[in-house]
Formats: structure tokens, sequence, C-alpha cells
């Protein structure tokens, strides 16, 4: 790419970015790149379907009345900065080979360097049965819509078995079920009714986690309150009038109410333009979030393939250093900064407190003290008050800090300052 | 690394027992670790077990339960029938291969 483009009459043509998709990756991006590109040089689009940011965290607290639906999101324009363009249109397709976006109204955005940051959407039908009773008996909390129909029908649930569910992995938010879990043991606790419930935590994971120090203590305070865990569960089918869940294995477990995660899967286009995995994520370098096949485009939060979790504080981490990544990668020099897969989340456990995990590609999560050692003020793997109120306060800093690409102090790449090692490490 | 004697030979392996040397495994070993946990290697179990192999070859990583059915032909049900109860980590450890990656 030139890095000077006159036409015949001498008037500068911008380089045009196009970011897909205006969520929590997109937002910042497109943000944080505003900041760093000249005007004079660059064009920034940002490309979204629904004039609706929604701040997803929130949508795991509808349920149980503890935000109210119009807490959790606000008009998507106020929070694109000046100098951006925001275009609102679906998606058809990508022509990488041809440089340019097609949306399915026709219009064409051609591009010199492409961002998706399209995320991730729960897929009920990739599960037989399992979208036929959506709403009735069988919910979802993925969606605002999902989440709100949920709240509908715990304020009125009168009690029995409770099965709380994940089809496969990975899911963005990988703590949420449990999260989820855990708040409905306290909700039902404080209505007075949590012997009428039966409450089951069913995974296709080994144990309650993915990694062994986590899914240890996450496994003990299930059963600390009384919740079942049925694992290696790999879900078959839904049947929606038996009220059960079928596994590969013949397993059967019978529910009266089901909230589950579905399948969850990047945006369709991915796969119309050949992009994507089999999942419809797109394959990137793990480090610099470039596309494997396209040197011209990035993905990057839920919509690439990097092996982290899919979650906001990664798409953060990542965003931090994409900057100075971009502005290298364009002027031909190799990026200098390596994303080294850091998240963390904080895990409501219910009766206002908290867990906080801090881990990257390599690290699982640990105990110890975040961010600072010995003084944190979070505590990582253990319950407190202190991580509650880490999690709640969180909202103002994503609208106010997070998204129009603010300083957080908090050091990009995970560090093990403040950790306690396994002692076989 | 922990290294452990399979047919007279040395194995890395990690402390689970599954295979960290691409290049140490071969099909006199597949049978062993078969073995190792009461399986007996049909033409269909060899069928995915080759699949695996060439997949990680070329991908870099150990093919999810999802990519055996839709790249390797593979239906999720017969995975489950020829690798019973945990096929994913059964059919992993018998190619000498890691674990798929259940990200965090």
């Amino acid at each position: 790419m030139s890095t000077d483009q006159i036409t015949a009459a001498g008037a500068r043509i911008k380089r045009r970015l196009v970011v897909l998709g205006g969520g929590t990756a997109g937002t910042m991006a497109a943000n944080k790149l505003r900041h760093r590109l000249p005007t004079d040089d660059w064009s920034i689009t940002v490309v979204d379907q629904s004039p609706t940011h929604f701040y997803q965290p929130g949508f795991l607290f509808l349920p149980f009345g503890t935000y109210q639906p119009h807490e959790v999101w606000r008009p998507r324009e106020r929070y694109i900065h000046h100098g951006i363009e925001l275009v609102e249109a679906e998606i058809d397709h990508v022509a990488p080979d041809e440089n340019v976006v097609v949306l399915k109204d026709a219009r064409e955005l051609p591009y010199d360097y492409l961002i998706i940051a399209t995320g991730t959407t729960p897929r009920p039908d990739q599960t037989p049965g399992m979208a036929d009773d959506m709403g009735g008996d069988v919910h979802q909390f993925y969606t605002y819509d999902g989440a709100v129909r949920l709240a509908e029908r715990f304020r009125t649930w009168d009690g029995g078995r409770l099965v709380v569910h994940v089809t496969e992995m990975p899911i963005k938010c990988p703590v949420a079920p449990l999260e989820f879990t855990f708040l409905a043991d306290a909700f039902f606790t404080d209505k007075g009714m949590r012997d009428r419930v039966d409450l089951t935590y069913v995974t296709p994971l080994e144990g309650a986690f993915t990694k062994p120090v986590s899914s240890h203590v996450l496994g003990g305070m299930l059963a600390d309150r009384k919740i079942a865990l049925e694992s290696d569960f790999m879900i078959e089918s839904v049947d929606p009038v038996a009220k059960k869940l079928v596994s590969y294995d013949g397993r059967e477990i019978e529910y009266d109410l089901l909230v589950t995660v579905p399948v969850n899967m990047g945006a369709d286009f991915v796969a119309r333009s050949g992009l994507g995995d089999d999942l419809n994520y797109v394959p990137v370098d793990k480090e610099t979030l470039l596309s494997k096949a396209h040197d011209n485009i990035f993905a990057i939060g839920d919509a690439s393939n990097i092996p982290a979790s899919k979650a906001g504080s990664v798409a953060h981490f990542s965003m931090e250093q994409l900057p100075d990544n971009f502005v290298d990668h364009v002027h031909g020099r190799p990026m200098r900064h390596r994303f080294d897969g850091h998240a963390n989340c904080f895990i409501e456990t219910g009766h206002g407190k908290g867990l906080l995990i801090d881990f990257n590609y390599d690290t699982e999560p640990l105990t110890g003290k975040y961010p600072l050692p010995g003084v944190g003020p979070f505590s990582l793997l253990q319950e407190t008050a202190a991580n509650h109120w880490g999690k709640v306060s969180f909202r103002w800093m994503y609208w106010n800090l997070l998204l129009p690409g603010r300083p957080i102090p908090l050091p990009s790449r995970m560090t093990m300052a403040g950790k306690h090692q396994p002692a076989d490490s | 690394m922990p290294v452990t004697t399979i047919n007279n030979r040395e194995i890395h392996v990690n402390d689970e027992g599954f295979l960290t040397e691409y290049d140490e495994w071969d099909e006199d070993l597949a049978k062993v670790l078969a073995q190792n946990i009461g399986i007996d290697l049909t033409d269909e179990h060899w069928k995915v077990i080759r699949f695996l192999r060439d997949d990680f070859k070329t991908q870099g990583e150990t093919p999810t339960t999802r990519r055996v059915q839709t790249a390797g032909g593979v239906p999720t049900k017969e995975q489950f029938e020829l690798f019973p109860k945990k096929p994913a980590k059964k059919m992993a450890y018998i190619a000498g291969l890691p674990k798929p990656h259940g990200c965090v």
C-alpha cells in the first residue's frame, strides 16, 4: 500500500479502514485508531446492524432483577467518536481478494484495511430440539431478549428442577453459566424457596471449569451450595416434550426449567466470505490478531479464533496493543507488541460476594492478589465482597473509560506478581 | 518433562501420560496406548487416528470433536461409539497428540 495517494488534481486520497461490528472490541479499536491515525490520511468506518450498544455483562443480572432492562443498553452512536463514519447495515459478505465489503442493501465499502469485530452469538438451532421451546421451559440469557424473557419467568416460577447447561466450548464469558448458577442459588434462597429448587449444573468439561486450580475451587463451591454437577456431558439433543437433555453417550437429564448456553458461533457472513473456521471464527496470529490468510485483515474480540477466553477483558487488553501494532504493520514494520492472551474475570458467587480470576495463554488462574502483590485490593480465586464491588463498579468504567479508549491502570500483559504458583510447577 | 518407556523406547509424556513429541509416535505405539485404555483398534478407529495425525500436522492443533465430524467426516455419535464416554480425550491420547484445547 503506498503511503501517499495523490489524484491527478493533487487531492489526497485517504486510506480506508473499515471496522465490521461496533461492539466492545470494534468501538475500542475504532476510537483508539481514530485518535492515532491522521484524519487527512485515513477514513474510518464502523458497520453495525443495530443502533443499540448492549452492555453484555449486564445480561447475567437481568433474570434476577438486579438490573432493569434499560440499564444494559445505550445508543451506539454516542460511543463512536467524532471523525468516524457509523453505517447501520447488515453485512452480506467480504470479498477479500477485491478488498471490498458488500452490504445486504448492495452498498459496497472498499477498504485498504479491514478489522472484523462482529463477535459471537448463541445458536439454539445447532442442537436438535433446543429452539423448540425457547422462551417456554427452555431459556438462554446470552441475548437481551432471552434474559428479559427469563426474568419474566423467574418472577412467577414456583420451583422444581432447574438445570443450567453449557452446550459446547468455546462460549463467550465462560464463567457466566457458573455465575448464573451461584446467583440462582442466592436468588431462590432470598425468596425463601431454595428447598423447592433442585439445582444441577451440566457441562461438557471434565469438571466445573477448564483448568485444575480454578476447577477445584469452583467445583467445591457448587458442592457447598448443594448444586449437583454433571460433567463430560456432550449434548446430542433436547427433548422439549419429555423435558430432558440427552447426551451422545446415552445419559438423560430431566428438567422443569432449562437455562442453557447454546453453541456460540461467529457471524454468518464470515462463513459466506470463506474467512472462518467451522464455528465462523477468523483464524489469526494469536499474538498480533492479523489474519493468517490476508495481510490486510485483523480479527479482534470474540470474532477471532485466538485460544483465549471470549471476554471483554481480553478484547480490552488486546486493544491496548492494537494502535502501535496497526501503525507498525501499515508501515511495513514487524508489529512490536505480542499479545499474551491476558484475561481477567470477576465471577459473581452470590450474597454480595465474588471471585476474581486472572490468567493468559500459558498460565491458568492462580490464587493471590490483583493487581498489587500483597495489597490487592482484589483477591484471586477467593470469595470476597471487594470482588463483587469490582464487578459492579465495572459498568461505569465500561461506558466511561473502556469504550472511549481511555487508559485503565492495569498492565495489558498478565503478570505473575502477586500470584501463588502451584507447588509442583 | 517426564519420560516413560513403551516398547523399549523412551517416550516423552506429560503428567497425564499424553505424548508431547509428535514424531515419537508410531502405529505400534498407538496399539499400546489403545490397550492402556481398553480399546481394540479396528479399521474405523485407524481412520480417525490417521485423520487426527494429518490434521494436527496441517492445522497445528488437535482437531475438536466438531472438526472431526465436519472435516474428518466422522459423526460425533460414531466418535462416541468408537471411543466411549470421552472420545476427544481418548482419540488424542491414542494418536499421540495433546488434548484438544477446551480453553478457559
